[in-house]
């Protein structure tokens, strides 16, 4: 009988938490549903009392979140498709080669997390408009590149070294040459470990905003949080429904990776911290 | 071991095929990291604004920094902000995970529920919680009038008396997910063994967790505390959807300083300025974390 009560008491209290981590979002999911007329009817209910899919309809006729949608899309799997083909030579050449410059770079990757946007963004911002580099989907690429680069280089880093190199060793045997070693052999051991790193590369871009704020001024290359955010600003009272359906499709996307990561992140971290 | 040694014998004649292999990355790092970054730093000792040439002005950023009403109240609310967020998101984070480590039923199912702020881009995270809080249509203020806590709406994120309450807890919820997700793992590392003898031996639920779980969990919960901590002190996307750092720069947090100045107004070299101190205020604490976590290494 306690035994029982202690059960109800810890499903009552994980429930509440539950009930608070997800209100705002079913909320928001709600308004988007709603007609515009009862979510400022004064006394809007919790769940919609009239279904309607207009907010949707605006969003995805309005030209401009479409628009800054495939901004997004754009720049995510460029900057995700290079920063893969970056990361995986160079984590073999740093799990193979054993050399000072393997300290140096991981040392790096450490050491860059320290350190503010704000100070790499201003030299950086003053660097990509000499090159005529700013307010270009170019240029936001290249940042998320060299932005996502050290997580997955670690990412990457990792696996590769827990692939034998028994395997590579035949295959050089067999008078493959190293880069014939690289795509034949460990590409394809790696896919699982490149399919993780390339959607947590695209996920960072997709979700990044402040760079996007900074770099991107015409309204044409605005990526979608820098859309979103705007729509926040001045002329943000109107758009309460169109807005919220807006915020629940651009959830998506990060929504289906974390739930598909989640082993993945947390074995990470934790592994890291205990040796560290 | 026996790896290295194979490595060495099958490519030690090749050390120049690392760095060709390497290149590409140190090139790119260099010159779109290491070297802005570096220049950040300098740029943090000069008096540029865009256009300008640049002129080196010693510590006299410092100077005017520390003569600066809005640089102080941008870092008392920046440090407010920083360590109540990290401290609600770490312990009610850690009261979660120990509640999902008990030996109950769905806490599979439920982790993905709490998985479901995390996911949200910090953006969303700031209009989720603008529409929660919105003075005539939002849940807030419905609900606690349908309580009767409050008679008349209140316009939360314009109030100078509720904003920074009203931010703080739109950038916890987003964050407790994190922190209980990565404490749950660190928990399921403690064997049932340790809790078990200490159960025949007469141990309570409490003396149980202050005497086996905080200790085997202290290197993760450290972990935490401190990337959470530094996580924080950099946000920038909620509050900008959230209230832009106003009412009356109330939540303008370091990031947002910082970029006002180096991106409205144009005052790069101050901008930096903030910046610099940023890095030196985590640096100061994450030293004092590694001193604390070396000489308890030391001790044990």
């Amino acid at each position: 009988m306690n035994k029982l009560i202690t059960k109800l008491v810890i499903h009552g209290t994980i429930i509440l938490f539950i009930v608070f981590l997800l209100f705002p979002i079913l909320w928001v999911v709600s308004s988007s549903l709603k007609p515009t007329q009862e979510i400022y009817s004064g006394a809007p209910t919790i769940l919609p009392q009239q279904i309607t899919l207009d907010h949707y309809r605006t969003v995805v006729d309005g030209q401009q979140l479409f628009r800054s949608m495939w901004n997004s899309v754009i720049v995510g799997a460029i900057s995700t498709l290079l920063v893969i083909l970056l990361a995986v030579p160079s984590a073999y050449a740093m799990v193979r080669y054993k050399s000072m410059v393997n300290n140096a770079i991981l040392g790096w990757i450490l050491v860059s997390q320290i350190f503010p946007v704000i100070l790499v963004m201003i030299p950086l911002y003053v660097m990509l408009r000499y090159i005529g580099l700013t307010d270009s989907l170019t240029g936001l690429t290249l940042i998320y590149v060299v932005w996502s680069l050290p997580f997955v280089l670690w990412m990457m880093h990792g696996y590769v070294k827990s692939i034998p190199i028994e395997l590579e060793e035949a295959a050089v045997i067999d008078g493959a040459s190293r880069s014939q070693v690289i795509i034949t052999v460990l590409t394809p051991l790696l896919l699982p470990a490149i399919g993780a790193s390339a959607l947590f590369a695209f996920i960072s871009a997709w979700n990044e905003f402040f760079f996007a704020l900074v770099l991107m001024k015409s309204p044409a290359l605005a990526t979608l949080q820098v859309e979103l955010a705007r729509y926040t600003g001045m002329e943000g009272q109107a758009r309460t429904g169109p807005l919220a359906a807006a915020s629940v499709i651009a959830t998506i996307p990060s929504m289906i990776l974390f739930i598909s990561l989640r082993k993945w992140f947390t074995t990470g971290l934790v592994s890291g911290a205990l040796k560290g | 071991m026996t790896d290295t040694k194979k490595a060495h014998t099958l490519y030690s004649k090749k050390e120049l095929g690392q760095l060709q292999l390497l290149m590409p990355v140190i090139l790119l790092v260099t010159v779109f990291s290491l070297l802005p970054l570096l220049r950040g730093i300098y740029l943090g000792f000069t008096d540029y604004r865009l256009g300008d040439p640049i002129a080196f002005n010693g510590i006299d950023n410092y100077i005017q920094l520390f003569q600066d009403e809005y640089f102080w109240s941008s870092f008392r609310i920046g440090m407010i902000w920083t360590v109540v967020v990290t401290a609600l998101q770490v312990s009610l984070g850690l009261g979660l995970a120990l509640l999902l480590n008990t030996k109950i039923r769905f806490t599979a199912f439920y982790t993905i529920l709490i998985l479901i702020p995390w996911a949200t881009p910090p953006i969303i995270r700031g209009i989720l919680w603008r529409q929660m809080y919105e003075p005539n249509a939002g849940a807030i203020n419905i609900l606690l009038t349908d309580v009767g806590v409050i008679s008349a709406p209140i316009n939360w994120l314009s109030s100078f008396e509720y904003v920074i309450p009203a931010v703080i807890v739109a950038g916890v919820w987003g964050e407790i997910s994190k922190a209980a997700i990565f404490l749950m793992a660190g928990l399921q590392t403690i064997s049932n063994d340790l809790y078990e003898a200490s159960t025949i031996d007469g141990a309570g639920i409490w003396d149980q967790f202050w005497n086996i779980t905080i200790p085997v969990l202290k290197p993760v919960l450290a972990a935490i505390v401190s990337l959470t901590f530094m996580w924080n002190f950099n946000t920038f996307g909620i509050i900008w959807v959230l209230t832009q750092g106003g009412p009356g720069g109330l939540t303008r947090l370091p990031m947002l300083a910082a970029y006002e100045e180096g991106f409205r107004y144009g005052y790069i070299g101050y901008a930096a300025a903030i910046g610099n101190v940023m890095v030196i205020i985590l640096s100061l604490i994450l030293f004092m974390y590694i001193r604390v976590q070396l000489r308890e290494r030391n001790e044990s």
